[in-house]
């Protein structure tokens, strides 16, 4: 307590950084907690407003939901198990094994990454749907059906697995190969290399991913609203049907918290318990970047599991490509630019909506982050600890979660803002800082203090030294926030989809409600124009990147 | 390149190289290659320590990788005792190795690194105990087998890796700058135990450094490795006191280059004044040489009337406490580096004081200019 005073006094003599401090915590309150405060706040009352546990009784009478709860927690840990071992044979084979076209293999796995959420499912619609390309036209199946499980499953694992792949490749380039070449050295086969040195080496790097994997799996909107179906009920498409269905709001409100105590669970284990668990064993010069440790026969049966998933991930684009440029898929395969002329006619607001809102909130959501990361690392203020769980929670809520939470909170006074753009911005920018801030803290702890002192000490003051010293420094981290962000607003939906309006649409809205009704010419155009529009935002971003780290210095730190 | 080392009695020889050659594929340019090692050749009795000293890049790493089996021959053969290793694997070969970076398993406490290798040979957890108990006693870690790495010291790391290395009780111990990440003391300490473990437990080894202290210290034989070839072969004092060019004489320790001619078999001059060589000058009379002499082997001579014949004026003085260093300016330009021991007690030289210089005629060498 006497702490936290002296520290307000410090504070208090920074009228600026006392400023800067209250104002983010307002922000985060107002934006981050009490939107998921109204959430549990709805589930816990009757219309008339007396508090009540009756909709939590319906999980054990009703059988909907009993089925969507066992479907969602059976659906993310499958994803997570299959997905978290694919991306481990991907990021094992591109890090440790020499075989060709390492980098392109690269880009390809991370592609399901950047792609609007929708491109797997209806990629798996044009392939094995009804009308689909694998089973009506080269198997002639008649009534093949995708819907349900296994097709979610399919689709999800296709969207997840590159999350896995990406950060297992992260954890498996910090086990130095040396250790490998230690164990060979006492007597080790391979095979006793990998399985007592590398794999467990890996093991909490590996329980992180399975856990990123099944918290994107279990809030995952838009893959299961298109492949579900009506006898596969699942947790987040049930409670946006609860309310733009049944305009049950308070059913809705306690179906996303039966959702968020997953979510917020796996956070938790993964960030306070696994993440202390990772060794990082890179010391010094690297010596040996190749390893021994995979014999030939191995190593190519490896490449080929590698190459069939990036060959998965092309014929997925592939026929989304082809689907944009097809009359009728299943019936008329006549090449048109009919689906593509809509998308500019009809679907063009919906185009230009989705840039402004992405363009807005990056910028935005980068500051933020950056503010943040800053204030975190170098100030010292009372409720710095809740500031920095705060800042970063919304990563761990589902999107349908804050979505319900934005339009209980905003849609009455004191602040009113349903249909408007502020709060299609505010939800991206909260929603899809935590990463920026993530990126800026750890830069900001290897970037000695004493460097800022120096430029304290040569007379700068404080407001100098942030932007002369400290920012510059924070440009990578600030830059790849600002792509995440980008890339994360362009492609959302689970959120999304309870907050826009007449004036105020998306294109991955669009994109669902052309899948609903049927037109997967015009959904797989909309995705393409997506994708497309993606590239170049990442393509400029680079580019001033280059330029950026051209006309500075850069600097090693370590 | 053919170097054998002599040794005293009839020992077997426990490591061939013949011919060994390295070469990589440039990584900027495929078509450029780079010889790492270039055709060396070596034999090491049983029960020796040789060094591979040399700078960064001279090859020394790799040299030692190749007998480890991490690194294929582009040429040339490797025999352990008679038999011929070259396509036998890495985890076959008998010869553990003290990695750099020690490369504790970091998931493993200390006994389980330690054991790593015994239980892979799936021996019973009986003799794993007894044996793993033995090294522990032997590298000072009772006590600390339940430890994990994270909260072992560098040099408590050290002990586990050479641990975990002699619980195999392999044919030879391979160290490749084992005690680069240590400080000075711990350096020096380590050294010493090493050296002690090696010569009490018998085992042929070869140990990579690019200290010379370090090498002369530990060593039966060091090997002077520069650019891929071994550049002399020889024990400590051999190659500190008999280089065979100036790269040795310069690498190890510290050198006065000075120019000279031959008189005749047993003088030179440096400067017009006439100096005897014991070991003798191997070039004809008037032949132009180089003379080396180490700074210790210089004593200065100071007062009003010098009877040295070498004079110079000094240019510099620094106490460096046991010893202090002297640069003395010569007439022909020639710069003489002079260590004066127990300066505190006979004195510092003066800057700008004119000094005589006597060479102690026993350690003067000459090389061909």
């Amino acid at each position: 307590m006497r702490r936290a005073l002296r520290e307000i006094r410090i504070l208090a003599r920074d009228p600026l950084l006392l400023f800067l401090v209250a104002t983010v915590f307002v922000l985060i309150a107002l934006f981050v907690v009490y939107p998921l405060a109204k959430v549990a706040i709805a589930s816990l009352q009757t219309r008339g407003g007396d508090w009540t546990a009756e909709h939590y009784q319906l999980l054990q009478t009703r059988r909907l939901y009993q089925n969507a709860l066992r479907n969602s927690l059976s659906v993310a840990a499958l994803v997570g198990v299959v997905g978290t071992a694919l991306g481990f044979v991907v990021a094992f084979t591109l890090t440790r094994v020499d075989v060709p076209f390492k980098r392109a293999l690269h880009l390809i796995t991370l592609l399901p990454i950047i792609s609007p959420p929708f491109v797997g499912a209806v990629s798996i619609l044009f392939l094995f749907g009804f009308n689909g390309l694998v089973t009506k036209q080269l198997l002639g199946l008649q009534d093949f059906n995708i819907y349900g499980r296994w097709g979610v499953v399919a689709s999800q694992i296709f969207t997840f697995a590159p999350l896995a792949y990406l950060s297992l490749r992260g954890v498996l380039q910090s086990i130095s190969p040396v250790l490998e070449d230690a164990a060979y050295n006492v007597g080790a086969t391979r095979w006793q290399a990998f399985w007592r040195v590398t794999f467990p080496l890996s093991l909490p790097g590996i329980f992180s991913a399975f856990l990123v994997v099944f918290i994107e799996s279990i809030s995952d909107f838009g893959n299961p609203l298109v492949l579900a179906g009506a006898a596969f009920p699942m947790l987040a498409p049930q409670a946006y049907l609860e309310i733009t269905g049944s305009f049950n709001l308070a059913r809705g409100a306690m179906l996303a918290v039966v959702l968020l105590i997953p979510s917020l669970i796996a956070f938790a284990v993964q960030r306070y318990w696994v993440s202390r668990r990772q060794y990082v064993t890179v010391t010094g010069k690297p010596t040996a970047s190749t390893s021994r440790i995979v014999s030939p026969a191995a190593k190519w049966a490896l490449y080929a599991l590698v190459l069939a998933f990036a060959a998965l991930v092309l014929a997925f684009y592939a026929v989304i490509v082809l689907g944009a440029f097809t009359r009728v898929w299943g019936f008329d395969y006549t090449p048109t630019l009919q689906h593509l002329r809509y998308v500019f006619s009809v679907g063009l607001k919906s185009v230009y909506d989705t840039l402004i809102i992405a363009i807005v909130s990056t910028p935005l959501s980068g500051l933020l982050g950056m503010l943040v990361a800053y204030l975190v690392v170098r100030r010292r203020f009372p409720g710095k600890a809740a500031l920095e769980f705060g800042s970063i929670l919304s990563y761990a809520v589902p999107g349908t979660v804050v979505g319900i939470g934005y339009i209980l909170a905003f849609n009455t006074p004191p602040l009113i803002l349903t249909g408007t753009l502020a709060i299609l911005v505010l939800a991206f920018v909260f929603r899809y800082v935590p990463v920026g801030i993530q990126n800026g803290i750890a830069v900001l702890k290897q970037v000695d203090p004493s460097i800022e002192e120096a430029a304290q000490n040569l007379g700068a003051d404080a407001v100098t030294t942030f932007r002369k010293v400290t920012l510059p420094l924070l440009a990578p981290a600030f830059f790849s926030g600002l792509v995440y962000a980008f890339v994360r607003a362009m492609t959302a939906i689970s959120a999304a989809i309870f907050l826009v309006s007449a004036n105020w649409n998306l294109m991955t809205v669009q994109i669902l409600n052309q899948v609903g009704s049927g037109r997967l010419g015009v959904a797989a155009a909309f995705s393409i124009v997506t994708i497309v529009l993606v590239t170049i935002a990442i393509a400029i971003i680079t580019v001033l990147v280059e330029r950026w780290s051209k006309t500075t210095t850069t600097v090693r730190f370590g | 390149m053919s170097a054998v080392v002599d040794t005293a009695g009839p020992a077997t020889i426990d490591l061939r190289l013949v011919g060994l050659r390295k070469e990589f594929t440039s990584q900027d340019d495929p078509n450029t290659v780079v010889v790492a090692v270039d055709d060396v050749d070596l034999e090491l009795p049983k029960g020796r320590l040789v060094t591979l000293l040399g700078p960064s890049g001279c090859g020394k790493t790799t040299l030692l990788r190749m007998i480890a089996g991490f690194e294929e021959p582009t040429r040339g053969d490797i025999y352990f005792g008679a038999r011929r290793m070259n396509q036998v694997a890495p985890n076959a070969r008998d010869a553990t190795m003290v990695f750099q970076s020690y490369a504790i398993f970091p998931h493993l406490n200390v006994y389980d690194n330690i054991a790593f290798g015994l239980r892979l040979k799936g021996l019973s957890r009986v003799d794993i105990k007894a044996r793993v108990d033995r090294v522990v006693d032997q590298v000072g870690l009772v006590g600390m087998t339940q430890r994990p790495p994270s909260q072992l010291s560098g040099g408590q790391q050290q002990r586990v890796a050479l641990a975990r290395c002699l619980v195999m009780e392999p044919r030879m111990l391979l160290f490749d700058e084992p005690l680069s990440n240590l400080d000075a003391k711990l350096r020096e300490q380590m050294r010493i135990e090493i050296r002690e473990l090696q010569q009490r437990l018998g085992i042929t080894s070869v140990y990579v450094t690019h200290d010379q202290v370090e090498a002369m210290s530990i060593s039966d034989v060091v090997v002077v490795m520069d650019r891929g070839r071994v550049a002399q072969v020889g024990s400590p004092v051999e190659v500190y006191a008999r280089p065979v060019d100036r790269f040795v004489a310069d690498f190890i320790g510290k050198a006065n280059f000075i120019e000279a001619v031959a008189v005749d078999a047993r003088t030179i001059e440096v400067a017009g004044a006439r100096l005897e060589v014991p070991n003798g000058v191997p070039h004809p009379a008037g032949t132009e040489v180089t003379a080396v002499i180490r700074p210790e082997a210089l004593t200065i001579e100071r007062g009003a009337q010098l009877v040295a014949p070498l004079r110079g004026v000094v240019e510099r003085a620094s106490f460096l406490g046991q010893l202090a260093e002297i640069a003395v300016r010569a007439p022909g330009d020639a710069r003489w580096l002079v260590d004066v021991p127990n300066a505190a007690e006979v004195g510092m030289p003066e800057v700008g004081e004119t000094v005589g210089l006597v060479p102690s005629a026993r350690s003067l060498h000459v090389l061909p200019r």
